[in-house]
């Protein structure tokens, strides 16, 4: 059984070019997302801002590691890292890349998301907790936003 | 007294923590796949049949032990050891959870690139 990492694929029935916007424009990530990031992506930096979301109050940060045009966008991050008291910047981030691919249909998308068996101890509770408090509601958000645009 | 990370309490998830890198090698897998097969094994029945040598199975044995993943109870001059399942269930659950976290984000961005662009607002 793999615990490092998880990867998801999906179809998106959109250009490859849309989907990089959505993905690299730190505005449009942000929407679906569900954060409000105060700078762009920038090769090598790291861009951060608050989740947006009810019942969350926290600041969501990830350097870019890789951005080749339209193929792959990869970040690094700390997945949970809710508690304001602890520097999370000490511990190894898992890396997510986001793949594309042009289909006949749009775009393949591939997000792999790796480092899992380096989350220190404590994070996986944390995650649980902030689970509860509701990535479901956080769904539904985005979902009414998009809804309305 | 001031170090709080050590003092999760027993089977919580903070206390597992080491259970992910236990699971991150190729011939603990290999154990658990044996193990979990059923039944109670030594040592030298593991290494029968692997490439491994029994001090190299030992000490995945011995790593497996300290996450709970298997239990060694010795019979005689023999360590026999079984299998313990309920610390892969939790590892299963976070990953769960994240592959859900996923789903979800993944579900917003189909809609956003799907229904976003090209609508004008009337």
């Amino acid at each position: 059984m793999n615990t490092d990492s998880i990867e998801k694929r999906i179809e998106l029935k959109a250009p490859v070019p849309r989907v990089w916007r959505a993905l690299t424009n730190h505005i449009e990530f942000g929407q679906w997302f569900g954060v409000k990031l105060e700078s762009p992506f920038v090769l090598g930096k790291s861009t951060a801002g608050m989740i947006t979301h009810p019942g969350f109050n926290h600041r969501w940060e990830a350097v870019v590691q890789k951005m080749e045009p339209e193929k792959l966008f990869c970040l690094a991050w700390h997945p949970f890292s809710i508690d304001p008291k602890i520097d999370y910047s000490k511990e190894t981030p898992t890396l997510v890349e986001f793949r594309l691919e042009k289909i006949p249909t749009g775009t393949l998308l591939t997000v792999r998301e790796s480092g899992f068996d380096k989350i220190p101890a404590g994070r996986r509770a944390e995650a649980f907790r902030m689970h509860d408090n509701g990535w479901t509601d956080q769904m539904t958000n985005i979902e009414d936003y998009v809804a309305k645009a | 007294m001031s170090q709080r990370r050590d003092t999760a309490p027993p089977g919580s998830l903070p206390a597992r923590a080491p259970l992910f890198s236990a699971l991150g090698d190729g011939t603990r897998l290999q154990l658990i796949g044996s193990l979990s097969r059923g039944g109670r094994r030594s040592i030298s029945d593991l290494a029968e049949g692997s490439r491994v040598t029994r001090q190299a199975i030992t000490k995945h044995l011995r790593i497996l032990e300290e996450v709970g993943l298997v239990r060694g109870e010795r019979r005689g001059r023999e360590i026999l050891f079984r299998f313990t399942p309920k610390p892969i269930d939790e590892a299963r659950a976070f990953l769960d959870l994240v592959s859900r976290r996923w789903d979800e984000a993944l579900a917003r961005l189909k809609s956003f690139v799907e229904e976003a662009p090209a609508k004008e607002p009337d």
